[in-house]
């Protein structure tokens, strides 16, 4: 792995009254590299996604981006500053365009006086860069840029998601739960898709509980228990049964394994 | 789990039979759709095509019927008059319908500025343009009330709205004394309060500039709703809020300014009300909430938000106007009218529940 | 059980005690209640007006209550109970569903209290001790006679269109409406109900909610029928400038003659400035004060009013306003309107 870790995260707390979800969790992220994370539910691995796309704001601790410190106090600052989030539930609006939808919140508008004082949008771009982007990332058979999300399949909805995430992520794209809710051919789809990003120099931090799916891409895995990082491992040194020993707390991870 | 370690970058055993499947993630148009799904596709990415059939139908039946006693000019363009106040109404409630609000004060907001701008003037002796302003400043003041309490108190903005109402309403009573300012006096005193009673003629057609101040309102509603990120903001609202925020758009701002908007267009409903009354009655538009929100779901906007087209509104409210007319031309007793509004209401939102169901 | 016999316990010595307080105040001086359909129309304003001027004259308590808007009946039942609980003598009441209020009257009847109808008689009108109102039916005849009388001749080949209240037909407006008929000569064919005639000099009937809104599209829509009206008869004034509006914007209102009924201070001020050629102005303030009057004279005698000779009410008084007299129909001038007018 590369040198120095593009965004880094140490001793993040975040107590919700008397429950501790995070209890000084350390997080890595190196440059151009896919990083799962997995977790028991209510390990907290949740909330170090939250605190790191600016969900939640970290009751302690610090967050790093390219070496400097940020504090991001909402989703919008966390994008702003470079990190896109591909929400579980995919953030799309059903009854927009597909278009609409890729540049909702950042829309481009016309240039010259239609723009700057009527503020029309300049849909001719929009629809260009959507298609451009959906190209590269081998979603070419999108026909209709035009129509709306709600009449796509679930698959479909998450290639646009991702897209989204992929055209705006300057730094990291962060994939919560990519293929929960998508079927054995789709999520296969989505799979390749979360490679093509990768292919482009983004880094990837992959949420999820499918762990054939983390196996499979993911090339560290960082293992979330009791509200902080346990370890992280590489999945070609150990098997799928490990990582959930080790997520359970059925078996003790060797100390060399956090190096990585 | 089992005992299959993964490999990295390799399909799994159980994926291997796909290999000879389809490829493409995003695929579309994949079978041949019938007659009936084609058609429910047409409408659901043309929401205003409902209305507007439903209103070139009803044209065409009332004037077989009635002849040209109700088709022509003069007629036609009557409808407009008698609906331009709920048009320009609808304009409002089109707004805040469309981020899956609904706003019962808009007519006590449209009587309100009126009262505002007849009293400032006559009570006061302020000149009219400057009353005309005190009226939008009263109808943006009470848009963002609403907005605020629906935007930043997150409380429903039936509940929110159905209070102002009844505030807008009882202020508006209290402070006009119930006073009516008579026509004539506007006349001789601030003849501008009713310059939306102006018209134009064409022939035996008369707009009056209340009619093309709705016509161009709702023009220009639809290009900001459809071309600018703002309108497309109000449509990601409605639709849902949550992925709204998380993609970018400040959705409690947006949801300010749209009841702000709302109340600016109730304020120059009062105006164009002044105009078309000739006089300042605080009793009057005691139904204009109840009529824009008709003529909004006749329009084929749906209650629940983020679809439906600000076009589909003003047919709607000419369908109404449309059937009053005629209906009384043709010599009904007027509850017919009120029936047959129902029919259509209830039909309206069907078919928008299943033009809804393409989304599946 | 101790805890809710406490509670009950404590509910029936605040209820008790509550009541003796109130009490007293009940003894020593006449309560009455006077309930109208709205607080927001000018009419029930100046009804309340005169109502509590009498009342203070006469050192009666009074009440007033009024529905939230024409044709809140619930509130009005409230406020009947309200009276009935507050041990009141008297009760003014303009009915808003004249039929549906009868059995919470006829409970405050038999409460011993005296129920006078205000403007508005009950259906049936005995179901009220007495009611004190404006002779509708004479107040459009008034303006039916007049209307005939200023078109002389041209009454034979009038073109008249009618703008009546609501759908339903309430008493007033059908009074109004066959009282104008009876006066212009008109058959009114059954004189309790309106679009029965076929005279041809009719063009219609429409609805106006008695304002300016529906005044004007109802003419509007009349006008669509036959654009040769030269009468316009109007359930009130508010109705009567909306359709004079109508008659503006396509240049008709010299053309026309707009008659009726009410007499608020606006109405008149247009019959001065010739939008509307005369009105019937009736006497709300009078129907009020004369209403307190008779309370107290129930309270201290006992004695209910008896009804105007040879009618089934206590008549108030109509008359009728216009600039311009014409022989054998009885009228004040304006200035002498202006005076009276209420609103």
């Amino acid at each position: 792995m590369q040198s120095e870790p593009l965004l880094t995260a140490r001793g993040l707390v975040k107590r919700y009254g008397r429950v501790t979800a995070l209890d000084a969790a350390d997080f890595d992220l190196y440059p151009g590299e896919i990083l799962a994370v997995i977790g028991d539910n209510g390990a907290g691995k949740s909330s170090l996604i939250k605190a790191i796309s600016g969900a939640i704001t970290p009751d302690e601790g610090e967050i790093r981006l390219d070496g400097k410190p940020v504090a991001f106090r909402s989703p919008m600052e966390a994008r702003d500053a470079g990190i896109e989030t591909v929400y579980q539930n995919l953030a799309l609006s059903p009854a927009l365009s597909i278009a609409d939808n890729m540049f909702l919140g950042r829309e481009i508008r016309r240039p010259g006086p239609l723009g700057k004082w009527l503020r029309m949008l300049d849909r001719p771009a929009m629809e260009k860069r959507a298609r451009a982007m959906l190209s590269e990332l081998g979603l070419m058979t999108i026909q209709n840029i035009g129509q709306a999300v709600e009449t796509l399949s679930g698959g479909q909805r998450q290639g646009v998601a991702v897209a989204r995430a992929a055209a705006f992520g300057s730094k990291v794209v962060i994939m919560d739960e990519p293929t929960a809710a998508l079927g054995v051919k789709e999520s296969r789809r989505v799979l390749e898709l979360i490679l093509d990003v990768k292919k482009r120099g983004l880094p990837i931090v992959l949420i999820s509980h499918n762990m054939p799916h983390v196996f499979e891409v993911a090339d560290r895995i960082h293992i979330h228990r009791l509200g902080r990082r346990l370890t992280v491992i590489d999945p070609r040194q150990y098997t799928m049964s490990d990582a959930v020993a080790f997520m359970t707390g059925a078996k003790r991870p060797p100390e060399t394994a956090v190096a990585a | 789990m089992t005992e299959a370690s993964a490999r990295g970058g390799q399909p799994q055993e159980f994926e291997k039979v796909l290999a000879g499947s389809d490829t493409a993630v995003a695929q579309f148009e994949s079978h041949d759709r019938t007659a009936v799904e084609r058609l429910q596709h047409f409408l659901h990415s043309s929401p205003a095509a409902v209305p507007l059939i439903v209103l070139i139908a009803s044209l065409a039946v009332f004037a077989f019927v009635i002849g040209s006693r109700f088709f022509s000019p003069f007629s036609m363009t009557l409808i407009l008059q008698q609906v331009a106040i709920v048009g320009i109404i609808g304009a409002a409630q089109t707004l805040v319908i469309l981020t899956a609000g609904i706003d019962l004060s808009v007519g006590a907001i449209m009587v309100l500025t009126s009262v505002v701008m007849g009293q400032f003037t006559f009570r006061y002796g302020l000149p009219a343009p400057v009353a005309i302003l005190c009226g939008f400043g009263v109808g943006a003041a009470c848009g963002f009330l609403n907005g605020w309490l629906v935007a930043q108190v997150k409380l429903p903005p039936f509940i929110v709205t159905l209070g102002t109402w009844q505030i807008i309403l009882a202020a508006n009573f209290l402070y006009s004394a119930n006073e009516t300012i008579r026509a004539q006096d506007i006349e001789a005193q601030a003849p501008l309060l009713q310059w939306f009673g102006n018209n134009i003629r064409i022939g035996n057609a008369v707009f009056t500039y209340g009619v093309i101040a709705m016509v161009v309102l709702v023009l220009v509603l639809w290009h900001v709703l459809n071309h600018t990120a703002w309108g497309r903001h109000v449509y990601a609202v409605g639709d849902d809020p949550e992925a709204a925020e998380l993609s970018g758009v400040n959705v409690n701002r947006m949801l300010l300014s749209v009841y702000v908007l709302a109340g600016l267009i109730c304020a120059l409903a009062g105006w164009a009300l002044i105009g078309r009354l000739g006089s300042v009655s605080p009793t009057s538009g005691q139904f204009a909430n109840i009529e824009s929100i008709t003529a909004v779901v006749i329009g084929g906007i749906s209650l629940f938000g983020g679809r439906g087209s600000i076009l589909g509104m003003l047919f709607g409210a000419l369908i109404v106007g449309v059937f009053s007319l005629a209906l009384r031309l043709i010599g009904t007793d007027p509850q017919w009218t009120y029936l047959l509004i129902g029919v259509l209401i209830i039909a309206a939102v069907t078919v928008d529940q299943w033009i809804r169901k393409v989304a599946g | 059980m101790t805890i809710s016999a406490l509670k009950t316990a404590l509910f029936c010595a605040t209820a008790f005690g509550v009541a003796a307080l109130a009490a007293p105040a009940s003894a020593q001086e006449v309560g009455a209640c006077l309930i109208t359909k709205t607080d927001t129309n000018p009419f029930f304003v100046k009804m309340k007006e005169g109502a509590t001027a009498k009342a203070q004259e006469l050192g009666i308590n009074l009440k007033s209550y009024a529905g939230k808007i024409d044709g809140d009946s619930e509130s009005q039942v409230a406020a009947i109970e309200s009276c009935i609980a507050d041990g009141a003598r008297g009760i003014l009441i303009t009915a808003s569903d004249t039929a549906g209020i009868v059995p919470s009257i006829k409970k405050a009847r038999d409460a011993g209290i005296l129920v006078i109808a205000l403007d508005t008689p009950l259906e049936p009108a005995d179901a009220a001790d007495a009611t004190f109102a404006t002779d509708n039916l004479l107040a459009g005849e008034l303006v039916g006679k007049w209307a005939a009388a200023t078109l002389g001749e041209g009454a034979k080949d009038a073109k008249i269109a009618f703008l009546n209240l609501t759908p339903s037909q309430p008493t007033v407006d059908v009074l109004r409406n066959q009282g104008f008929m009876k006066g212009f000569g008109i058959d009114t064919k059954d004189i309790n109900r309106i679009g029965d005639e076929d005279d041809a000099r009719i063009v219609g009937h429409d609805v106006t909610n008695g304002n300016e809104e529906g005044g004007r599209k109802a003419m509007e829509n009349l006008l669509q029928k036959d654009p040769s009206i030269n009468v316009v008869h109007t359930i009130n004034e508010p109705a009567a400038a909306g359709a004079y509006e109508a008659l503006k914007a396509v240049g008709m209102e010299s053309n026309v003659l707009i008659v009726s009924v009410d007499g608020g201070c606006p109405g008149v001020k247009n019959v001065e400035a010739g939008v509307i050629g005369a009105t019937s102005q009736q006497y709300p303030l009078l129907m009020a004060s004369l209403g307190i009057e008779a309370i107290k004279k129930f309270a201290e005698t006992g004695e209910k009013p008896e009804a105007t000779e040879g009618k089934s009410f206590v008549d108030t008084g109509v008359a009728l306003v216009t600039a311009r007299p014409v022989g054998g129909v009885d009228s004040i001038d304006v200035q002498k309107g202006l005076e009276l007018c209420w609103g």
